[in-house]
């Protein structure tokens, strides 16, 4: 038993609250950390592949400190609000997107030690908290009263509800082999061999789903600078706008654990039996599979074009979906023959 | 008691993140405000459209096809409530949970080959 298994099982009280606050300030450092540098990372990855060197000027050769100079730019920037903008609603938007982005990170365990909570219903949680994130889009784009915000806030609820549903389903295959939605249950249960074997097409669907849920390219819809300038977030400036790029990038960090979390084997060895949990690697193979999978969506998003709103809507409802059905059964035949 | 105190403290650690999380835009917001200037003009706060003067108001009627995927989204989220305890308790459940949720499945599917052939499920 780890030690934040003994305080999570021990009376709640104020020295727990003030441990418990040390450790999310910690966490809150630690996102702010990755979304600094995964954004430095994906610019010079997008370079790289693109055949140019990225951002290489700020902080030395590798431009180490380009997201930091840029933060701290948005911080001078004027905070400008049109006048027939809805105050209330256009105050409160950013804080509704950044909010879920941040509580979704409170269920998902990093290593057998490093994790916040033991939620039975983790997986749940996490797919109920991340859905709230789109009404602080959706009330982006209304409250700024500019068309291609109204614009990119529809095609954000749109797409968020075609997409939701298939990544939902997509994850009842793990829970049939696990019979839990905890996640550190999930993590156990893969100690032998990591559900991307068992679950192929579960995990493609999830990836695919996922970045849909992430707004990413090829699902960049409600922010498609060619079309919607820049979709819901058109009017926001300054440090507003930069919580929506906060809280799209704290959830490629937390989808991003979540799918290392539910197909990759967490903090489980990449081959069982090796014996190298002991030694305390957990948190290195934990970062590896977690840095693969963030890898994964930048090279995505380098690769593929935009889909066309048609063809996002059809693809969810007409391939995804019955996909997602169909691996259900699959699932469960598997697991009534073999296990 | 260890379970009762397990779940106590796992959602004071979720009272604590969803106040990190509402606090740290108010703070960074409100400290900003003594870095960044102010000086709006008239020009500055109107609505940007493409460089032409803003007309009418943006919030219009919107076309009903957003309605009607909504409408499909709660039949299939309301399906997916009823998957997962389904998922859960599926040990005990046994075979025969198995094929009633597959006639289950079965009769929902039907509703959307028929929102199908409907073209409901055309965006165009």
């Amino acid at each position: 038993m780890t030690w934040i298994d003994s305080l999570l099982q021990s009376q709640p009280s104020w020295t727990n609250f003030a441990i418990f606050a040390g450790l999310g300030v910690t966490m809150l450092s630690i996102t702010l950390g990755f979304v600094t540098f995964a954004i430095l990372a994906e610019r010079k990855v997008m370079g790289y592949m693109q055949l140019r060197h990225g951002p290489n000027r700020v902080g030395g050769r590798f431009g180490l400190l380009q997201s930091v100079a840029d933060i701290l730019k948005l911080l001078l920037k004027e905070d400008t609000r049109p006048k027939q903008a809805d105050k209330t609603l256009f105050v409160l938007a950013p804080v509704i997107a950044y909010a879920p982005a941040f509580l979704v990170i409170a269920v998902i365990p990093f290593t057998e030690a490093f994790k916040f909570t033991d939620i039975g219903v983790g997986l749940l949680y996490y797919i109920a908290i991340s859905g709230i994130s789109t009404i602080g889009i959706v009330t982006a784009g209304w409250a700024s009263n500019n068309k291609y915000a109204l614009m990119g806030g529809m095609r954000a609820a749109a797409q968020m509800i075609s997409y939701e549903i298939p990544l939902v389903m997509s994850v009842i295959g793990i829970i049939l082999f696990t019979g839990s939605l905890n996640l550190v249950e999930i993590v156990q249960a893969q100690e032998n061999i990591a559900f991307i074997f068992l679950q192929p097409i579960a995990f493609l669907i999830f990836l695919i789903a996922g970045t849909a849920e992430l707004n990413r390219t090829p699902f960049d819809l409600p922010e498609a600078e060619s079309e919607l300038v820049a979709g819901y977030h058109v009017e926001y400036s300054g440090f507003r706008w930069a919580f929506f790029m906060l809280s799209e990038y704290v959830y490629l960090f937390a989808l991003s654990a979540l799918i290392t979390v539910l197909f990759l084997g967490g903090w489980n060895a990449p081959i069982p039996g090796i014996g190298l949990n002991e030694i305390g690697l957990g948190a290195v193979w934990f970062t590896i599979k977690f840095i693969v999978i963030v890898f994964l969506f930048m090279w995505m998003r380098i690769t593929f074009p935009r889909l066309r709103a048609d063809q996002l809507m059809e693809f969810g409802w007409k391939v995804l979906l019955p996909i997602a059905l169909a691996n259900i059964f699959l699932s469960a035949l598997i697991k009534e023959l073999f296990f | 008691m260890a379970d009762l105190f397990n779940y106590q403290n796992s959602y004071l650690v979720v009272v604590i993140f969803l106040g990190l999380g509402i606090l740290l835009p108010i703070v960074a917001l409100s400290l900003g405000r003594l870095l960044r200037p102010n000086n709006p003009s008239e020009q500055k706060r109107t609505t940007y459209e493409s460089g032409i003067e803003p007309f009418q108001d943006a919030r219009v009627q919107f076309n009903a096809r957003y309605y009607i995927f909504a409408l499909m989204f709660v039949i299939f989220d309301v399906e997916t409530v009823f998957l997962y305890p389904w998922a859960v308790a599926y040990e005990q459940l046994g075979l025969f949970a198995l094929i009633e949720m597959l006639i289950f499945v079965v009769m929902l599917l039907i509703g959307l080959i028929y929102a199908w052939k409907k073209k409901v499920l055309q965006w165009i």
